[in-house]
């Protein structure tokens, strides 16, 4: 038999959240939600990094503008700089293809704040860098080749 | 609660240049000690800054951002004397928030 105090009690514990979920009035984003998207970080490849952000296989941009020194005395503080003139841009993610998780970091961009990031990111070995940027649910990237002579992962 | 960092935001025009330098060791979990040990990983997974009440930078990261890391972001909607804070949390739940006036 079921009481009105339990019924309430197990309406608080999701019974509301699945009636907004069907609802259609309450909607979780898949990619680059709040939450960290654990597949995208663990993914062994740009490829499956990709597939994991939703991203695809994005197309080559030249509004994207990729900071890497050509040649990295010291992997493990390479300074990587991206910016992108696409319209409605609202994330950056930073993959190092050669590392032992290739992607590095994902930026979320709000209204109001210019579509650039800067950081500084350890690289194993020479590898190429890429930049992915989502604008509008498409995905763009650009990349550059980063030669590296003293590796920064190992120890 | 880690070590403070450092936070620059100055304005420039309408735009905000902040350039955050945290103080972590952002280990890998796969470098080894002087006895061939391995260091386990403790890294920052997640950076939010935000100013007058907005959030106007979030960060998700990997092993793969430097130690002492560096993030340069800019932003509008800020005036001189504005407050700009920023949050990061890390894989052993260790965060930290430091502050830091817009001049």
């Amino acid at each position: 038999m079921l009481h009105r105090r339990e019924f309430l009690r197990d309406m608080g514990q999701g019974g509301i959240l699945a009636a907004l979920l069907s609802s259609g009035l309450l909607t979780i984003p898949k990619a680059w939600a709040a939450d960290r998207n654990q597949a995208a970080f663990a993914a062994r490849t740009v490829e499956e990094a990709f597939a994991a952000l939703g991203a695809g296989t994005p197309a080559a941009s030249d509004e994207i503008t990729l900071e890497a020194p050509e040649i990295a005395e010291n992997g493990a503080v390479v300074p990587v700089n991206v910016a992108t003139s696409i319209a409605g841009a609202d994330a950056i993610a930073i993959l190092v293809e050669k590392n032992p998780n290739a992607l590095a970091a994902v930026t979320t961009i709000p209204a109001g704040t210019e579509a650039y990031v800067s950081t500084r990111v350890k690289m194993q070995q020479t590898s190429r860098v890429i930049a992915l940027v989502r604008a509008k649910g498409s995905f763009f990237m650009a990349s550059k080749d980063v030669k590296v002579t003293l590796g920064g992962c190992g120890g | 609660m880690g070590n403070p960092m450092r936070i620059r935001a100055k304005l420039d025009g309408d735009v905000v240049d902040a350039k955050v330098l945290m103080n972590h060791a952002m280990e890998t979990g796969q470098r080894k000690d002087a006895s061939g040990a391995l260091v386990p990983a403790h890294y920052i997974t997640k950076v939010i800054a935000s100013c007058n009440g907005k959030t106007v930078l979030e960060a998700d990261w990997g092993p793969s951002v430097s130690k002492n890391p560096l993030l340069g972001f800019r932003f509008r909607g800020a005036a001189a004397g504005d407050t700009l804070s920023v949050t990061w949390t890390d894989s052993m739940n260790d965060t930290r928030t430091d502050e830091a006036v817009i001049g």
